[in-house]
């Protein structure tokens, strides 16, 4: 066994995410950060915007659950810890800090992605159909990183105070939630708002989950999941090497 | 191979020179005391030589491995209790140990088996399902140390371990270190207690304001602290430091508001001069206490011995 190999950190990133799933998927502020805050703001959309047919609130639904479950919980995790001093203890331990940050992301992907599929099922039940499931399934699974490596990046400037990172992932999420083409379909923004639009995940996503039920989508498939897949790559590299630097900040 | 190799270790906090320079060589198979007073940079060494914190200058090698350029290895081979009790409070202790099981890569097996043995001689087998939250100060503490000797560690450190903890777990704690080390197992024990180093350690190293002023056995050490009683005295009348100095045994006569600090080796035979003196030169004693060699007085002790 060679400890600092990568099989063997990729094992103790997975204690790390074990720990937090037991530890944080109930806390009170992850349950009310990542569900209760879409669900109500969804209701109101969709009881204001009444002209706008299931067919495309549904995945719209889809997406932002994804987007507030998978930054629920990374953001504060170690704000938590810092507090706790168990961080200390975790990097005293032989593990690195990208195979930290990478445990941290699997509980965050995992909680992701196990709330998101409950909107999928309630579309399916709504009477959607489900024309390309694995397209679904990997533009789920991408979303979940890229999102989850979001979060990890909100949690990057030092504080023990959670309720700093979660306000700024919060006034973060709001703004996308508007420019990613959720309760305005992405043809009937001004050119400024698709040159916004473009700039989120969160739009390259919900274009996907789109496809994946009705078969319609506004960029090319394969963009869509290309764009998705470089965002998340430097997302995680960025906040995997930006925590190595800021870590020491938090002793 | 030396267990640890630390050189000119330094480390600011801002405007605070915590660590200015930390040199320390601990040989493998020894009790390394690191002694110093409150805020003398014992922590952060510690911390230091554990990759928790990383040097503003200085280099430090573990078990062989460098700390900044292999983390990893050095940490696979050392535990640590720091200053600061840190198990998951709302895990049991029996889940804590399975993380650091997995954190240190062993096998499921292996990991409960040797997690049963320790909790078993630290006294806390019957309490391993109960959340670290219900446990006392003194059974946070061993189940700390049981979580950094999961792994069978070459190299501990423990940081104050027994500072404000019951007897019994004090106890416990400092037996467990005797077997351990019996067994081989380095130890690099921080404490401001010199009873305990002494009893203890093999070797002992001081710091003081951030920097080792002394490197010794402790029995040297002892010996150091018996040479220097304090006897604290004031006069109705005032009298010359010089005459004071020269009174059997006094080796340094300070003044401080109207009270005398004597420093001297003979405290018995001090006081008798003294009582000679006030009634060769009529004047009275107004207070005269005996003050036990404190710490600090050993540390001062040492540095000028070894300054001389
Ligand atoms: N994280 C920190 N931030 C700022 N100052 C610190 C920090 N850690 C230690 N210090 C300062 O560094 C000095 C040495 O502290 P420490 O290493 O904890 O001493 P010891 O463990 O010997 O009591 C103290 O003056 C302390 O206030
Ligand atoms: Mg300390």
């Amino acid at each position: 066994m060679n400890p600092a190999g990568l099989p063997e950190q990729v094992k103790r990133a997975w204690a790390i995410a074990k720990k937090d799933i037991r530890l944080y998927y109930a806390k009170n502020s992850v349950l009310i950060f990542g569900i209760l805050m879409p669900f109500f703001l969804f209701l109101a959309f969709f009881a204001g915007s009444s002209q706008l047919p299931l067919t495309f609130l549904l995945p719209g639904l889809v997406g932002v659950t994804l987007l507030f479950t998978a930054t629920a919980l990374s953001p504060a995790i170690y704000a938590w810890e810092g507090r706790h001093g168990t961080l200390e203890r975790l990097v005293s331990c032989p593990i690195t800090i990208e195979a930290m940050v990478f445990g941290d992301m699997i509980a965050s992907i995992l909680f992701g992605i196990g709330i998101t599929l409950i909107t999928v099922f309630i579309a399916l039940a709504l009477g959607l159909p489900l024309l390309h499931g694995i397209i679904m399934i990997v533009s789920i699974l991408l979303a979940a990183c890229c999102f989850s490596a979001i979060g990890m990046l909100l949690a990057v400037p030092p504080t023990s105070e959670p309720s700093t990172p979660m306000t700024l992932s919060l006034l973060i999420k709001f703004p996308l939630i508007f420019i990613s083409g959720i309760f305005v379909p992405l043809d009937q923004l001004p050119s400024w708002g698709l040159v916004l639009s473009a700039c989120s995940p969160l739009t390259y996503f919900t274009d996907l989950v789109r496809y994946s039920f009705t078969g319609e989508h506004f960029f090319p498939v394969l963009a869509d999941i290309l764009i998705l897949a470089v965002i998340t790559l430097v997302f995680t590299a960025g906040t995997m090497y930006l925590h190595k630097r800021t870590m020491p900040k938090r002793m | 191979m030396n267990a640890i190799e630390a050189h000119h270790l330094r480390k600011s906090f801002g405007p605070v020179t915590a660590v200015s320079d930390v040199s320390i060589t601990v040989r493998e198979g020894e009790i390394f005391g690191f002694l110093g007073p409150n805020g003398a940079g014992k922590t952060t060494t510690t911390r230091m030589l554990n990759g928790v914190i990383p040097p503003d200058g200085g280099t430090a090698l573990i078990l062989g491995h460098d700390i900044r350029s292999e983390p990893v290895l050095a940490k696979q081979g050392f535990g640590v209790v720091p200053e600061i009790s840190n198990a998951y409070t709302d895990l049991t202790a029996w889940q804590n140990l399975m993380l650091m099981g997995e954190l240190y890569g062993l096998d499921r097996g292996k990991a409960a088996q040797h997690s049963s043995d320790l909790l078993a001689t630290l006294g806390l087998l019957e309490r391993k399902d109960q959340k670290v939250q219900a446990y006392s100060k003194g059974m946070k503490q061993r189940l700390i140390l049981a979580m950094a000797l999961l792994h069978e560690p070459a190299l501990l450190f423990l940081d104050e371990p027994t500072s404000g903890l019951d007897v019994q777990s004090t106890h416990m704690i400092l037996s467990l270190l005797r077997d351990l080390n019996q067994q081989g197992t380095t130890i690099f024990l921080t404490t401001h207690n010199m009873e305990e180093a002494n009893q203890l350690c093999h070797r002992v190293g001081i710091i003081r304001a951030g920097k080792i002023v002394a490197t010794d056995a402790p029995e040297k050490l002892k010996t150091a602290i018996e040479k220097v009683h304090t006897i604290e005295v004031s006069f109705d009348r005032d009298v010359s430091g010089d005459d004071l100095a020269a009174l059997i045994g006094v080796t340094s006569a300070e003044r401080t508001g109207d009270k005398w600090q004597l420093t001297t080796p003979d405290k018995d035979a001090t006081i008798r001069a003294l009582v000679t003196f006030t009634q060769q030169r009529g004047t009275a004693i107004v207070t005269l206490n005996t003050l036990a060699p404190t710490l600090d007085e050993a540390f001062l002790r040492l540095t000028q011995g070894d300054m001389s």
